[in-house]
């Protein structure tokens, strides 16, 4: 890449042609006030006017988030003309803003706060009527406030980038827009995952997860048994919460954190991602025997389960009938770990602590019990295991590292772990299929053949002298084709892994927030690299485990010699598999 | 939500197969959909939406956008009232608000007969005779405010 001269505030640098002003000036060391996270064109449509900079060369003051640099070009951005304008452009923007900010739940990752505060934006410069405002709190997973919106069209590009679903867009026209669902509907009534990837770009508190912390302060009230239960990617993102590195895995000290919260039990949904493995790998091998439908597809990712109802409801028999590993949890603690422990079930209150908004839906299907006990009665994100450690005054840096309760339910391998990013559970189903069909265990252990983060990976194998060919897609876009492909009958593949978001749950919808401007300490590159970062957390505790197949977890072993028989056997299929609907309707 | 009949489903796809190969066909499907259909409700916006793999939100934006389109059937007489600088400052809002008081109906808003919609325009090119009002194509030139009922009255008198 050429290189080219430019002066910031008078000083000379040389920067890579082709960089935006505000990337040149964030690598020379000048944080620009802006909305714009630099998210590689979600949002970089120069409209908000908050980057404002005078350059040579350029007509009247430039947006530096669009404006490229070139050769010779001198860039102020403390002039009073520039910092007026952004003071300017920013109260503008608060003039239709609902200033609620000390209870908006957004408080502490508020970019437009935060350029309130950097551009000085002063208090009631424009008084007048505001846009109406909609509030849609009807979906168990989002809450939409059009009064805390800013118009910038993160989310409307992430859901179309990520999913092609196109969820959210632009209504109306001039003072009257608003961005919703077709027609102002709730997501609720449109065919939205749920997956939440608009909130993690949404610079305010207009897009949010319901939250539920509420719900446990009641179980504690009505004096529950109050299991925990954590997926395995909050634990490569719950650091950042306490302004940690991002990819600082904390395993420990969550789980430090949560005993001190006061849970009675505090478990890993790793155990049951085990579970997950023992019953899909022989749900696979017993539909490869008996000519049953292939390709199978994995069930873990309720976003993703979503998408197939909504769009390819005719190809659902493709789907594991598993349930996704925390609601499996959730129906193993309420059947065999009461029962060894005496508990009535209706005495205990699950909660499990998710990287994803979705499976706050999910766990309201009414599929999801057995025998009337909810299999989850709470689901709470690693944004909000954040605030509820915050709210009770735990200093979570000073935490010990601690264990999981060990109890019954409580080990799991390193195959687990990896189902937090995208591949892990076809890593993890191929560890156990190649001990399956081959009668020993995988050599090398790890499969880097389905690691990465490209949209769609292949491989093949053959084990025991059966071919399998597997692909793994994440975000739905990718997801597309290979359905497009089995809907015409003409889809190569034995075994597929969809995960709804892209990178899989590291990148979850309900995992912390990355906003470069919120983040002084990171890399100026974080959004190219955080995922991996993430990824990095988990692929490191699975090498640290010393169990990494999930078949040689000893407790869920133990499980199927005490209380399920088999995989796949009644009582499993009881207690651990679903079903799926076929017409779900699009627009209510 | 409604579900569209049979006849309604092979209109509208017709329509979508005229501009389907078109560079950007939406404009097209969407001012054709309005003209031959006469509104351009969610139901017809899905099946745009599958025809050209737009999400619906973002076609649901541009039927919002310009107030040609219109979510809801339209009377069967459609009274434009021109709200263009000339017209405006020759006292259209005055006609519009009497239209609005008779018809019992806001702008953009349909009678419950079905026989009037009263459209809010922006210049329609004709002010040399403001205040100008189009009623389906039908120009009434320098309207004034006596003169809105006696027009009504004539097109309720032809359905009589």
């Amino acid at each position: 890449m050429a290189l080219i001269n430019i002066k910031i505030e008078g000083q000379p640098y040389q920067v890579e042609e082709g960089l935006t002003i505000l990337e040149a000036a964030r690598r020379c060391g000048y944080n620009i006030p802006s909305l714009c996270t630099y998210n590689h064109g979600e949002c970089s449509l120069g409209s908000c006017r908050v980057c404002l900079v005078e350059a040579t060369g350029a007509r009247g003051l430039v947006a530096s988030c669009v404006y490229p640099v070139n050769e010779g070009m001198e860039i102020t951005i403390s002039s009073p003309k520039a910092v007026e304008a952004r003071r300017f452009s920013v109260e503008l923007l608060l003039s239709n803003h609902n200033q609620n900010c000390q209870q908006c739940s957004k408080n502490g990752n508020c970019e437009l706060l935060l350029v309130a505060r950097q551009t000085g934006a002063r208090e009631g410069v424009f008084q007048g009527a505001k846009t109406p405002v909609t509030v849609d709190e009807i979906s168990p997973s989002i809450i939409r406030d059009t009064s805390k919106c800013i118009l910038c069209g993160r989310c409307v590009a992430r859901c179309q980038n990520a999913h092609g679903t196109g969820i959210l867009g632009f209504e109306n026209r001039g003072f009257a827009t608003i961005v919703g669902p077709a027609g102002n509907r709730s997501f609720s009534d449109s065919p939205c995952l749920l997956c939440g990837q608009c909130v993690s770009v949404c610079p305010t508190g207009a897009l949010m997860e319901k939250s539920e912390i509420t719900k446990i302060d009641e179980a504690k009230k009505a004096g529950k048994f109050i299991v925990v239960q954590t997926a395995p990617a909050v634990r490569a993102s719950l650091g950042e919460e306490f302004g940690m590195k991002i990819g600082t895995p904390v395993t420990g000290k969550m789980c430090a954190a949560l005993r001190r919260l006061g849970f009675d039990r505090v478990y890993d949904t790793n155990f049951a991602a085990d579970l997950t493995i023992m019953e899909e790998a022989n749900e696979l091998l017993a539909r490869v025997k008996s000519n049953g439908v292939l390709p199978m597809i994995t069930s873990c990712s309720p976003g993703w389960i979503n998408y197939c109802e909504y769009y390819y409801g005719d190809q659902v028999d493709h789907l594991s009938s598993c349930k996704s590993p925390h609601e499996m949890e959730g129906a193993i603690i309420k059947s065999y770990f009461a029962e060894k422990n005496g508990i009535d079930p209706k005495n205990i209150f699950v909660v499990s602590i998710m990287p994803c908004t979705a499976k706050k839906f999910e766990k309201e299907r009414p599929e999801m019990e057995v025998d009337g006990n909810r299999d989850v009665d709470c689901v709470l994100t690693t944004r909000e295991l954040g605030d509820l450690i915050k709210r009770s005054g735990i200093d979570f840096a000073k935490l010990p590292d601690e264990d999981f309760d060990q109890d019954l339910v409580g080990t799991y391998t390193g195959a687990g772990v990896i189902f937090g990013v995208t591949g892990g559970v076809m890593e993890a189903a191929l560890r156990t299929a190649y001990y399956v069909l081959e009668g020993k265990e995988y050599g090398p252990i790890e499969f880097h053949q389905v690691r990465g983060f490209d949209g769609i990976k292949e491989a093949s194998f053959t084990l025991g002298g059966v071919d399998i060919k597997v692909a793994i897609a994440h975000g739905m876009k990718n997801a597309k084709p290979i359905m497009d492909d089995i809907r015409a009958g003409k889809s190569p593949y034995t075994f597929i892994e969809v995960m709804c978001c892209p990178g899989g749950c590291i990148n979850g919808g309900g995992q912390s927030f990355v906003r470069p401007n919120l983040l002084p300490n990171e890399d100026v590159d974080i959004l190219d690299t955080y995922k991996q970062l993430r990824a990095n957390a988990l692929y490191s505790e699975d090498e640290r485990n010393t169990l990494r197949q999930s078949h040689n977890n000893p407790q869920v072993q133990q499980l199927y010699k005490e209380y399920l028989g088999e995989p796949n056997s009644h009582k499993a299929h009881e207690l651990l598999h679903t079903h799926y609907q076929r017409d779900r309707v699009r627009f209510k | 939500m409604a579900k569209l009949n049979e006849a309604a489903v092979k209109q509208i796809n017709a329509i979508v197969d005229r501009h389907i190969n078109d560079k950007t066909p939406l404009m097209m499907i969407l001012s054709d959909i309005q003209k031959e259909y006469g509104y351009i409700p969610l139901e017809v916006q899905e099946i745009v939406s599958e025809r050209t793999g737009l999400p619906v939100a973002e076609i649901y934006g541009v039927v919002t956008f310009y107030s040609f389109f219109s979510l809801k059937p339209k009377g069967k007489y459609i009274i434009g009232c021109c709200l263009g600088t000339a017209c405006y400052v020759k006292g259209a809002q005055q006609i519009i608000d009497k239209f609005s008081e008779l018809l019992a109906i806001k702008p953009g808003e349909t009678t419950e007969d079905g026989l009037f919609t009263i459209d809010a325009l922006r210049c329609i090119g004709a002010c040399g005779i403001a205040p100008a009002v189009t009623i389906n194509g039908t120009v009434y030139p320098k309207m004034s405010v006596d003169q809105v009922s006696k027009v009504i009255d004539s097109y309720r008198a032809k359905e009589a």
